[in-house]
């Protein structure tokens, strides 16, 4: 069984391979199911000169945001990056290269880099800033411009529980951009809270299968929350 | 008097139906779902993988695995149903959800919307703007008639950088309720109390006013 036991021993191990200049698909959206120990240790390694693909770029010190303090970032696409003044600053300065892509246009190039599929259609972003340099094609008396995918060296995602297969279940929201990220890395490296053993996920609830993931590991997790927001009873 | 904020998610409301699942942009159109008449299911989605959104948790209830679009935590309603962003997208773009509502810097009659980015300022991004505004065929845009130097944002083209193109075809602003017809906005209602007069000088882009122009009534 070991061929396709996934499980790794330590974040070192989990990224070991990532090198400068490389393409990082990333899970989450804000700071909610983002692979933070992961990205802790990108930092850790110093890894330079990196694209990353990713919903946002975390806050200032957390999530995505800490790969900015040591300018590890070369170029960041994501559909949102308020909240960050590190990120504003490298961005005004130019040294941070931003291509800002809607979010849904985002998690299908993600999914079609991981479907094989290199380029699709869509109607998000004609006529605007996002479709400029795009081929435009009409179906049906509409207006769609072409959107290439997206496919990563690496993506790091970060799921609720596995097996040691890489079988994989998320958790409410923290799914987001994770099951399209994992799948659209030639290396996906996925952290989760808890590892079982194989047979004990219900095949029936299994979000996605372990065939995309080629590398796990259990961590622990801060879980920042962003905008913490109650009623009172 | 031109609407509060509270009265435009109260006009807003009104739109829904029974059965109608609804997407509500951060802001104003979140407010509106107070405004859910108790005698109507409306399902929220938040494009962040949820279908199905209650309210805010009590404090004991908070948990950092379930937030909106707007990054705030959330519960869920009953009948809930989670997806991936993919997912969500696929409900967005293809047609599926019955009413979209956002904000908006601007609005022209040709139906073209800006509400992303001004240049020379800070720029957060599109988010999710731009798939809700190209893939909604019922999208309402709550935003202020005009700036407070009395400049109109209803506009005969507008000046920033789009969202979507000629895809807007309902405002409610402050100040009234207008359509988007053959390149010419309609009014059909207006806030209590504001003059015909007051929305035609303060509305850029070509207005057609019908006969009778209703007051709001809430």
């Amino acid at each position: 069984m070991s061929g396709f036991d996934k499980v790794v021993s330590s974040y070192e191990e989990a990224m070991e391979g990532l090198e400068d200049n490389m393409t990082v698909v990333a899970g989450g959206f804000g700071l909610c199911g983002i692979p933070e120990n992961l990205i802790a240790e990108i930092k850790r390694k110093g890894t330079r000169g990196l694209t990353i693909a990713s919903n946002n770029c975390g806050i200032d010190g957390v999530g995505l945001g800490i790969l900015l303090i040591d300018k590890q970032i070369k170029k960041m696409i994501a559909s949102y990056v308020g909240e960050n003044a590190l990120f504003e600053a490298q961005m005004m300065s130019g040294e941070l290269e931003v291509e800002l892509t809607p979010q849904g246009t985002l998690a299908e190039k993600m999914r079609a880099g991981g479907a094989g599929i290199p380029a699709f259609y869509t109607a998000t972003g004609y006529g605007t800033p996002v479709g400029e340099g795009k081929e435009v094609r009409e179906f049906n008396g509409c207006q769609y411009i072409l959107e290439e995918s997206i496919q990563g060296d690496f993506s790091i995602a970060k799921a609720w529980k596995a097996d040691r297969y890489g079988n994989l279940m998320f958790r409410k929201t923290a799914r987001n951009f994770n099951p399209m990220a994992v799948t659209a890395g030639k290396i996906a490296v996925v952290e989760v809270e808890e590892i079982v053993e194989v047979g004990e996920l219900d095949p029936d609830e299994i979000h996605l299968p372990g065939i995309y993931v080629n590398r796990l590991i259990q961590g622990t997790f801060e879980k920042t929350i962003e905008q913490r927001t109650v009623r009172s009873a | 008097m031109a609407l509060t904020r509270e009265q435009l998610a109260q006009r807003v409301a009104q739109e829904f139906h029974d059965g109608y699942y609804v997407n509500l942009g951060i802001g104003i159109p979140t407010l509106a779902a107070n405004y859910i008449p108790h005698d109507m299911d409306v399902m929220l989605q938040s494009e962040n993988g949820l279908l199905g959104m209650g309210p805010f948790p009590l404090d004991e209830e908070v948990d950092a695995d379930l937030i909106n679009a707007g990054k705030q935590t959330v519960t869920m309603a009953s009948g809930a149903s989670l997806f991936s962003s993919a997912e969500s997208f696929a409900m967005i773009r293809g047609g599926h959800v019955d009413l979209t509502v956002l904000g908006a810097f601007e609005v022209d009659c040709q139906g073209n919307i800006a509400s992303y980015m001004i240049p020379g300022k800070l720029i957060k991004g599109m988010g999710g703007a731009m798939d809700l505004v190209a893939g909604a065929d019922n999208i309402i845009v709550t935003m202020t008639h005009a700036s407070k130097h009395g400049d109109s944002k209803l506009l005969s083209e507008c000046t920033l950088p789009l969202t979507g193109k000629g895809c807007i075809k309902r405002v409610l602003t402050d100040l009234a309720l207008l359509d988007i017809e053959d390149g010419k906005f309609i009014l059909r209602e207006r806030a209590p109390g504001v003059s015909v007069e007051e929305i035609v000088k303060l509305t850029a882009g070509e207005l057609v006013v019908p006969d009778d122009v209703p007051e709001m009534s809430f």
